[in-house]
């Protein structure tokens, strides 16, 4: 038997490693953004690049999120691999046009000539108690826009794993980092540090047979601890964190719903026009003849992001992802 | 020199009968800071308007020390001090007449309370409680604005549509050296000057946009400079001389609402806290440039002239540091009251008319929390 390094890290400290490791195996990786260089961002998730690195490869740039994220583009044609940092969620939308007009259809416009292979680090979701503008869930605006991949990790494997993949990706992946997990701890193996699952497949992070929770990014621990306390109520629930949007792992999705007849997805953005109906759709359509209840959606009530002494209200907590699995279980009794 | 003058500037060759519209020069920046106090001119400084602006900038002081603490109590979710700026915010609220309009940042809670928003409403966002919590036509303030330099547009259409109605309002915008490099501070600039409108662009140049310097923000030779390419003109001003950037924004003001069109202003200033208390600012600067910047003080810089003109004797400074005493006593007690909150509330205000989807999750929170309610009532402790 071999013995492996197992330590804890923090989500934040995998990304870090990540970059880091990205960078060092690959010269044509460049970080950039606001405050990544001489403050490490200010999650901290850059720490230290700049001074292994130099400057030229973790570059502190104007305070412009258009620009940045333009320039990456022409970077991109020039051969390098930009991951660029957009502070916090509500901040990347002035550089929404890029991300729409440009980043996400060049491959296209150019009939496969032109990839582009940048990767966009957004921290986002609630629960951290900031001020407004702090605290969007912005993924299905990203989801919408073919030619983007959308990952978003849940664990500190992930966060390394998936990140690692995203800038050895040769097309723009939007990597949604779920900003209330940056400190969660785990034991990660450092050793091993890149056998994860490659992006575009779900994992069932809990196996179960009464119903399934089909989750992602900040919303998995609080689906973990859902399931945990269905067990009290004799449910046995199965969690599949889907880590991918896009690539949407349908096969891993639908054989679990399939197995458990019943499915309920869950996450903190707004549930009209949001990833839950796009994914309840599919499993409509894919597992109509297995299931015993109508495809259920907890998400966050359809407004902006509610002042931070709110949000507890708004946020799917566990209670909420409860009472929608005993509803599963009255839909099906009836 | 002209800016045609200036070597290696870009001469396009016009045809014959194109004219520049202006003769650029006059667009140009003050060369160095615009400066009173401490200068002969400062004599001629209007006893007043010299006691107004002392009196609120030892209000902007102790309104900064007490948001601080207030945040080291966990009362504010965060506060981005403006101590070392307050002369600039507060000669920003004081060149507005009643009937103009204010674009405030984020940082600018002392312009908005110079401006007679009630100083607890001003905090509701930094506290959380809610977005704005005042009424944006009580005083003619527009809410707070996070996303950097997005509200400056506004600014320019509302500058605009004043005009348009006839009325003679000038809006004054405020922003961060940092966010003068977004497109929407180009887009703002632009329109004001195509549209000759009303509004007074003021930039407060505090070195820092979190850990970025200046250097790393611009090329430009100062940030007034970025005036001249729109038409419009730059000034440059001591942003820690209040005297100095009343009467620069006054002069901006009136201009505007004569029909000159817009200013942009550039006040050199210094942010000497962290740029919010979840910052260390000690990773990106060294103490002496910030202990400099201290003894530049905007608090001393007018008590020193006040004094010096026999404006101002003990028995005055401390009728002023009462006043602002009172204030923030009045904060500290208000703000350590629990904000009264109906999560209800949340569904209020998204449309005008609630459609049934909110209707329906409005009846959702409402059981959970009746539920809530129950499980306390029914708690033995
Ligand atoms: C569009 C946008 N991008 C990023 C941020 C995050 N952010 C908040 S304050 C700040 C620095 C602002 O610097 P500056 O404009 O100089 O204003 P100051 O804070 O110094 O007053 C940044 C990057 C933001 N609020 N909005």
């Amino acid at each position: 038997m071999t013995t492996v390094a197992v330590k804890p890290a923090t989500m934040a400290q995998a990304l870090t490693r990540a970059m880091r490791d990205a960078m060092a195996a690959d010269p044509a990786v460049h970080v950039m953004g606001e405050d990544v260089g001489t403050l490490g961002g200010v999650f901290r998730v850059t720490d230290g690049l700049a001074a292994e690195f130099g400057e030229d490869r973790c570059t502190d740039t104007p305070l412009a999120e258009a620009g940045i994220l333009g320039a990456a583009v022409g970077m991109a044609m020039y051969g390098l691999r930009p991951v660029v940092e957009m502070q916090f969620d509500a901040f990347a939308y002035p550089a929404f046009e890029q991300l729409v007009s440009h980043v996400s259809r060049m491959r296209n416009r150019t009939r496969g000539r032109m990839p582009l292979p940048i990767t966009v680090r957004v921290p986002y979701g609630g629960g951290i108690g900031g001020v407004e503008h702090h605290s969007d869930s912005s993924e299905a605006y990203y989801m919408a826009t073919p030619g983007l991949h959308v990952v978003t990790p849940a664990t500190v494997a992930d966060a390394y794993g998936l990140l690692r993949q995203a800038i050895a990706s040769d097309d723009p992946v939007v990597f949604l980092e779920p900003k209330r997990l940056y400190w969660s701890k785990d034991t990660w193996n450092a050793d091993h540090p890149t056998e994860v699952e490659p992006i575009g497949r779900a994992v069932v992070r809990r196996p179960g047979t009464s119903a399934t929770l089909i989750t992602y990014g900040p919303s998995l621990p609080v689906c973990m601890e859902a399931a945990e306390a269905a067990r009290a109520e004799g449910w046995d629930l199965e969690v599949v964190d889907l880590r991918s949007l896009v690539p949407f792992d349908d096969e891993t999705v639908c054989a679990s719903v399939r197995r458990t007849g019943r499915a309920v997805v869950v996450h903190e953005s707004t549930g009209f026009g949001g990833p839950g109906g796009e994914i309840a759709a599919r499993i409509t359509e894919r597992c109509f003849h297995h299931l015993e209840a109508p495809v259920l959606r907890v998400a966050g009530f359809d407004l902006p992001y509610p002042p931070p002494m709110l949000e507890r209200h708004h946020l799917p907590g566990v209670d909420r992802v409860l009472d929608a699995v005993a509803r599963l279980q009255w839909e099906a009794e009836n | 020199m002209t800016v045609m003058e200036q070597q290696g500037a870009y001469r396009p060759s016009p045809p014959p009968a194109w004219q520049p519209r202006t003769d650029p020069a006059p667009l140009l920046p003050d060369a160095e800071p615009h400066r009173v106090l401490g200068t002969g001119a400062a004599a001629d400084a209007d006893p007043d308007l010299l006691r107004r602006l002392y009196a609120q900038v030892v209000r902007g002081r102790r309104y900064n020390t007490q948001a601080t603490a207030l945040t080291k109590q966990g009362r504010l979710a965060v506060y981005p001090s403006s101590t070392g700026q307050e002369a600039s915010e507060v000669a920003a609220a004081l060149a507005l007449e009643e009937r103009d309009w204010l674009f405030p940042s984020y940082r600018d809670t002392l312009a908005v309370v110079a401006r007679g928003v009630d100083p607890v409403e001003t905090l509701t966002l930094l506290r959380g409680d809610w977005h704005t919590g005042y009424d944006p036509h009580t005083h003619r303030v527009a809410p707070l604005s996070t996303p950097l330099a997005t509200q400056l547009p506004h600014a320019v259409g509302l500058a605009h549509a004043a005009r348009l109605k006839g009325d003679d309002v000038v809006a004054l915008a405020m922003v961060g050296d940092g966010g003068t490099s977004e497109g929407d501070f180009h887009e703002a600039l632009n329109f004001a000057a195509v549209w000759q409108a009303p509004v007074v662009f003021l930039v407060q140049n505090n070195g820092f946009a979190i850990s970025v310097p200046l250097a790393k923000q611009t090329a430009a030779p100062s940030l007034a400079h970025k005036a001249v390419g729109y038409g419009m003109p730059g000034r440059l001003v001591d942003g820690n001389d209040a005297v100095a950037v009343h009467e620069v924004l006054s002069e901006a003001v009136r201009r505007a609402r004569a029909g000159g069109g817009p200013t942009l202003v550039e006040a050199v200033t210094y942010r000497v806290e962290a740029h919010t208390n979840a910052d260390d600012a000690t990773r990106y600067r060294e103490d002496d440039e910030v202990e400099a910047w201290r003894r530049h003080d905007p608090v001393q810089l007018l008590e020193r002239e006040l004094t010096a003109r026999g404006l101002l004797d003990e028995e005055a400074i401390d009728a002023v540091r009462q006043d602002a005493e009172a204030m923030a006593a009045d904060l500290r007690e208000r703000m350590n009251q629990d904000p009264r909150l109906d999560p209800m509330d949340l569904f209020d205000h998204v449309y005008a008319e609630p459609t049934a989807q909110l209707r329906e999750q409005r009846a959702l929170l409402g059981t959970e929390l009746a539920a809530e309610q129950d499980d306390q009532e029914g708690d033995p402790r």
